[in-house]
């Protein structure tokens, strides 16, 4: 038997969180097939066969599969299953995996084990409910286990290292029932925020769009991707990708920085597991203290420049 | 059209539960129960749709134990037309969950389900994309925006690296993401006229689906808890202690 992980990547760059699922495939003791499904996505598929703990990539090469909506992509995967040789099939924690993995496990008649942090056993596996406030271990006896995996629970596998063959498989049918507009994508030149060691996030405390740039200066200096709280989302201070949390991105850096956030359940769900905790808030008793390493009492607006200039 | 929009009784999303001492579950006993706030949103927009004419009727379902009708009586006050429960004291899944839902689509037509995009007390975020699935309907999760043209829907998506657009057909599910929109408050009159809007109660075995769990829960545990951190005094102790304690920086 197999394990069957599906990639997620934009047909030019593996995703990052696809190297976690395949740290967490590669624990479930059969052999890791990675499926790359897109259009001119060749170099997508030798990066896969690179990484290591693959022993197989299937490569399906179609314009329908392109901008990864999920219908055509479900329907196809539920077909490569037909041969019986998957006992499970992953997928990342992504808004892309997360869209196209219930699907799978739908039509397969089996339940899906969201967003695993930790593999005991073939069919047994740890995930936070509520957001993070508790972990249930539970266990599937489905003949197929779908499974999307949380990046921050496993440890990336290696870029390289793996002797995985590229093999060729012909696409499925264009189901035709979502076709992709476009899209905006925030642009920015650090680093993606799932992937960073150093974290600044910024909450309603930062007041406006403007004053959120406060923030940039801090980020530059320790070459830090830039979070947010919800609040700060909502009201339009920075884009919604930048949202961590229950309901956002997931995130474990080295270090975060929790700058005029108060710590609500939703936003610590996001980044409590953070190696180090920095908070900067005016209120001595904000939440975010009780999770922080290190905290700061006092107007963010004053103690962010100092820091910066501290830094040298 | 009709609109069907599944409403979830879930832990209200102020509470810090508790894990049970004997590690079976979360306290939920004497806790302040709301409509899961995904579910909110979604009984919003479908609201939404019908003000503007694209939707003529907006049916609140939700599945689970007697005490959701309270959850469906919000959804009516908020100012869904009518409600389903299907009532049920089985622990459900969301495959289980999907399957009910798609016995009521089959029973009531609606061309659209507007479902949350995730329960805040499993936070599975499953059911809309199972629902789509069976029903072999197209699918827009995460929606922050939609708009209805006839039989054409352009959804904008909150995906992973900001917004994406996409065009989809009826009949679809859609999963909301928090800024779709703002929900309505409840207000008293509405309270009191939701008392007299019809609310259906079936069963599972009414409408044929087998509901039994596929996973099983061997255990509830509290996560690791962080130790307490200090507070220190200004920038220069911070950098002190980041780099010579934590060594985080250099
Ligand atoms: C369904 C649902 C899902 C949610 N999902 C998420 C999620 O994924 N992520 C998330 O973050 N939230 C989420 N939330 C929202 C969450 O409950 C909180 O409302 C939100 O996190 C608060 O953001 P905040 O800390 O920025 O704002 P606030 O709670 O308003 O805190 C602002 C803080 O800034 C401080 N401050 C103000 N001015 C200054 C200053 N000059 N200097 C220093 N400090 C200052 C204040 O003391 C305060 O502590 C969700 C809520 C719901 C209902």
């Amino acid at each position: 038997m197999s394990t069957l992980v599906i990639a997620d990547h934009d047909n030019q760059v593996l995703k990052g969180a696809t190297r976690n699922t395949i740290a967490a495939a590669s624990m479930l003791g059969s052999d890791v097939v990675v499926l790359v499904a897109g259009s001119d996505c060749q170099a997508v598929a030798q990066s896969a066969a690179a990484v290591a703990g693959v022993s197989k990539v299937l490569l399906a090469d179609s314009p329908h599969y392109k901008d990864g909506l999920p219908e055509s992509l479900a329907d196809f995967v539920v077909g490569l299953t037909g041969g019986g040789q998957f006992s499970h099939i992953l997928a990342s924690a992504t808004a892309f995996g997360k869209s196209v993995a219930p699907r799978i496990a739908a039509m397969l008649d089996v339940a899906q084990v969201s967003e695993i942090i930790s593999v005991e056993s073939p069919d047994t596996f740890v995930r936070p409910i509520y957001a993070g406030n508790a972990f249930a271990t539970v266990q599937s006896k489905d003949k197929i286990k779908v499974i999307t995996v949380r990046a921050t629970g496993f440890d990336a596998a290696a870029v390289t290292g793996g002797t995985g063959t590229v093999e060729s498989v012909p696409a499925g049918p264009d189901s035709g029932k979502s076709v992709l507009v476009g899209r905006e994508l925030t642009k920015s030149d650090r680093p993606e925020l799932t992937a960073a060691k150093v974290i600044v996030s910024g909450g309603r405390g930062m007041g406006s769009a403007e004053a959120f740039k406060v923030l940039e200066p801090l980020a530059d200096k320790l070459g830090a991707a830039m979070g947010a709280s919800r609040a700060a989302v909502d009201a339009g201070y920075v884009p919604n990708d930048w949202q961590v949390g229950q309901t956002g991105k997931i995130v474990a850096p080295e270090l975060y920085f929790a700058v005029g956030i108060s710590g609500a359940i939703q936003h610590l769900a996001g980044m409590k597991d953070s190696r180090v905790i920095v908070a900067i808030n005016k209120d001595e008793e904000a939440p975010i203290f009780s999770v922080a390493d290190y905290g700061i009492v006092g107007d963010l607006f004053q103690v962010v420049p100092e820091l910066v200039k501290e830094l040298g | 059209m009709k609109v069907m929009v599944p409403v979830k009784r879930v832990v209200d999303y102020n509470v810090k539960v508790r894990v049970k001492s004997d590690g079976t579950g979360v306290e939920t006993a004497n806790v302040k129960m709301s409509m899961n706030p995904f579910d909110e949103i979604g009984i919003e927009e479908a609201l939404r749709l019908k003000e503007a004419g694209a939707a003529t009727e907006v049916i609140a379902v939700s599945c689970g134990p007697a005490a959701c009708q309270e959850t469906l009586r919000t959804a009516l006050a908020l100012g869904a037309d009518r409600a389903i429960l299907v009532q049920t004291d089985v622990e459900l899944q969301p495959l289980a969950v999907a399957k009910l839902l798609k016995a009521l689509v089959d029973k009531e037509q609606p061309k659209m389900a507007i479902v949350g995009k995730q329960a805040i007390d499993d936070d599975c975020n499953q059911t809309g994309q199972m629902l789509s699935a069976l029903l072999g309907w197209s699918q827009a999760t995460f929606a922050s925006k939609v708009k209805v043209d006839g039989d054409k829907l352009t959804v904008t998506r909150e995906v992973d690296g900001g917004l994406e657009t996409i065009n989809i057909t009826l009949p679809a599910v859609i999963t909301t993401d928090l800024r779709l929109n703002e929900p309505r408050y409840v207000t008293l009159p509405n309270i009191m006229k939701a008392k007299k809007k019809p609310l259906e109660i079936l069963t599972p075995e009414a409408l044929g689906v087998d509901v039994t769990p596929r996973l099983i829960t061997l255990k509830v545990a509290e996560p690791p808890a962080r130790k307490a951190g200090i507070k220190v005094p200004d920038v220069k102790a911070l950098v002190d202690k980041l780099k010579n304690e934590a060594k985080v920086i250099s």
